[in-house]
């Protein structure tokens, strides 16, 4: 091989109009809250997202039994002890509805802020070696929870009807709530997530702190058995309005519990806000660290 | 000539025992800041002895269609560079501007997922790379030829052999269309055939005429596909010229480096544990005579001398061509009954070839060496010496023989 003599070339010069990137030290907010940034990054988004929802599913045995058996497992478990054993409220309804409408966006959530929270460190060799707009990893899982989501609420829903229970019109409000639990989901990992690649303490504290967010979720109990004022106020924690909203929209039954699903929903997006500010903020030294 | 890269002043510092330790953890950063406000000025001081500067005040211009070699010891800063201009982490000072749509050959593999058919895996990874699903598409096919991998489409990445994933990964890479492409040390691995293939698309990359920024520490590459060489030395470029020139001054630094006191070298493996150090590295004709200074054909010793006598140290010895291509390599770990383990911990590794088969010319030795089954201590170039013309089993060497080894051999010829 030759070295090439310079007029054997012939330069591809950047297409009229490319852009120039100017790459410099930044301070502050600029880069996940850019939309162009994330448009131009839209493909390898769709591919992150699909990356995650395959392998979820290829790499078990069950497959996609996994995200009908958790929640229902639960439910099992829950109904003999809490139910049955501790004899908690469940506002008049069989126990088993009542807990499965809960933790099917339960589930969801706590899935989201487990696998989200790695979602970094576990593809530090992607984040090492090429540029894109690191939200993606954390959203992708998100993304693919949604899969496990929808299964999980076609198994709810056939449990519903058998059980002799129909659906009212709230049932339309299901996209709300699972857009508010998807919110809260992606404010907490973008955060958890970005603290995980400097500190690994993360990956410790996440599994403790969903066993303790579950229990002030009105998951077991209902929140009717809260006194006022805490009941409302309880609402700041997102998954208070989205389990209750859960409750009251597939069930069919009990009064709109719209007071908490308002609150969930600033709450929710107070968490996005607050939890992609500190994303963007650390992003641009994820290389450094991870 | 329109202008690819151009950087002004551009510096990447790292905080010490930051970017090496990785990680620290939460109780450290939280005792850290409660006790901040006691102790500002010894931070103060802490941070200025403690600060890396891995690249400090590049100014490069690097025009449309140039093909550059980025030369230099490890931690040169040459990929720190390439992580500047390719975004993945952000400059301390200065800036860089980057005209047109920039693309990178990644290390194989990475951002190949195991569990996705080999299909999936083209498209994650063309997109990782940065094109376009559509684009993909269209150039599916060719890529699928070009690996060589029509029958294990749907197979998953985990049950192909190394080779196979090495030849999807790089036929992926090189259907980009980037304008300006960077490459970091990617054609180091591959079966040979497969290497000449990726060198020929390589070379056709840089013959359509795109930028490409280029590093590897094998410099019979960077000199077939370079036009230009860019040598740096502790971030800061020493050498900015045609190809040829640069790499005559990245050898004269390599012997600098070889005879200076080893100790002195900055420039070790960033594996290593540094329990001990190379202190000395020679090899030694048996006839004696000056160190680093061989006959082929005849007996030599390679001596390495460490700082620290560590349990049952091993040592790992390379000889590389003065192009960068490793020759061979001596492995105390792949043990044979002829060695010798010393009954006393001593600070002397020796490694004895009962017959040099080098072919005349200069050459250089890299060390490992390990202890603890850690890598203690890496340098390349630890030595360079000369190899004088000898014989071979009797047989003198052919003046002009090619390539690095000559071996006994015999023949059975007709009258």
């Amino acid at each position: 091989m030759e070295t090439l003599a310079p007029e054997e070339r012939n330069p591809v010069t950047p297409a009229p109009g490319s852009e120039t990137l100017r790459l410099e030290p930044t301070r502050g907010f600029s880069r996940v809250l850019a939309p162009r940034e994330l448009w131009r990054y839209r493909d390898l988004a769709g591919q992150i997202a699909l990356r995650d929802i395959t392998v979820r599913y290829r790499q078990t045995a069950l497959g996609g039994a996994w995200a009908v058996l958790q929640p229902i497992g639960f439910m099992v478990v829950f109904s003999l002890i809490f139910g049955n054993v501790a004899g908690l409220s469940s506002n008049g309804l069989p126990y088993p509805l009542f807990s499965l409408a809960a933790l099917v966006p339960w589930t969801f959530f706590s899935t989201a802020l487990l696998l989200g929270s790695d979602s970094l460190v576990s593809n530090s060799a992607l984040v090492s070696k090429i540029y894109f707009p690191r939200i993606f990893m954390p959203a992708g899982v998100i993304v693919a929870g949604f899969v496990d989501l929808a299964i999980s609420f076609v198994i709810l829903m056939i449990i519903v009807f058998a059980w002799g229970f129909v659906p009212s019109v709230a049932i339309l409000t299901v996209p709300l709530l699972v857009a508010i639990a998807a919110a809260a989901a992606l404010g907490t990992t973008a955060a958890l997530s970005a603290i995980n690649v400097r500190y690994r303490d993360v990956r410790y504290v996440v599994p403790f702190a969903i066993q303790m967010w579950l229990f002030v979720t009105p998951v077991v109990y209902p929140s009717s058995q809260i006194d006022e004022p805490w009941r409302t106020l309880s609402a700041i924690n997102p998954m208070v309005g989205v389990v209750e909203g859960f409750r009251w929209a597939t069930l069919g039954t009990g009064n709109a519990p719209w007071d908490l699903i308002g609150i969930s929903a600033v709450a929710a997006v107070a968490f996005l806000l607050a939890g992609l500010a500190y994303f963007d903020r650390t992003e641009r030294a994820f290389a450094d660290f991870v | 000539m329109s202008v690819a890269i151009q950087t002004r002043e551009l510096g990447k510092s790292y905080t010490l025992g930051v970017k090496g330790a990785g990680y620290g953890t939460l109780r450290e950063a939280i005792v850290e800041k409660t006790q901040r406000p006691f102790r500002r000025e010894g931070r103060k001081k802490k941070s200025d002895r403690d600060t890396l500067w891995a690249l400090k005040d590049l100014s490069l211009t690097i025009r449309s269609g140039e093909v550059v070699g980025l030369i230099g010891h490890n931690g040169a800063g040459k990929s720190t560079l390439l992580k500047i201009l390719s975004r993945i982490t952000e400059p301390s000072t200065g800036y860089a501007d980057v005209t047109g749509r920039v693309g990178s050959l990644l290390e194989v593999g990475t951002g190949f997922h195991p569990e996705l058919t080999g299909r999936e895996n083209i498209f994650l990874n063309g997109a990782i790379l940065g094109m376009r699903r559509a684009e993909i598409r269209t150039r599916f096919d060719e890529i699928v030829e070009f690996a060589e991998m029509e029958r294990f489409l749907d197979t998953p990445v985990k049950r192909y052999s190394s080779g196979m994933s090495v030849r999807l990964a790089f036929a992926v890479a090189a259907h980009l269309e980037p304008e300006i492409l960077l490459v970091d040390e990617v054609l180091a691995v591959g079966d040979a055939s497969f290497q000449r293939k990726s060198l020929g698309k390589m070379n056709e990359v840089a013959k359509e005429g795109r930028t490409v920024v280029f590093v590897s520490h094998n410099l019979a590459i960077i000199q077939a596909l370079c036009s230009r060489g860019i040598l740096l030395e502790r971030g800061e470029v020493q050498a900015d010229a045609p190809i040829v020139e640069a790499i005559d001054s990245y050898l004269r630094t390599l012997e600098r480096a070889a005879s200076d006191d080893l100790l002195e070298r900055t420039d070790r493996d960033s594996r290593a544990y540094d329990e001990t150090l190379v202190r000395r590295l020679e090899i030694q004709d048996a006839s004696g005579g000056h160190p680093n200074v061989v006959v082929a054909g005849r007996p030599a010793t390679i001596a390495v001398d460490v700082t620290e006598p560590l349990p049952t140290m091993e040592c790992q010895l390379t000889i590389v061509n003065s192009l960068g291509q490793p020759v061979c390599t001596f492995d105390s770990e792949m043990n044979a009954p002829v060695d010798v383990r010393e009954s006393e911990p001593g600070t002397r590794l020796e490694c004895h070839v009962e017959s040099l088969p080098l072919l005349p010319g200069r050459y250089r030795i890299d060390v490992i060496v390990k202890a603890k089954r850690h890598i203690q201590d890496g340098l390349q170039a630890a030595a360079l010496f000369d190899v004088e013309p000898g014989t071979v089993g009797d047989r003198p060497m052919a003046a002009e023989a090619e390539g690095d080894v000559v071996l006994p051999h015999s023949w059975r010829l007709p009258a």
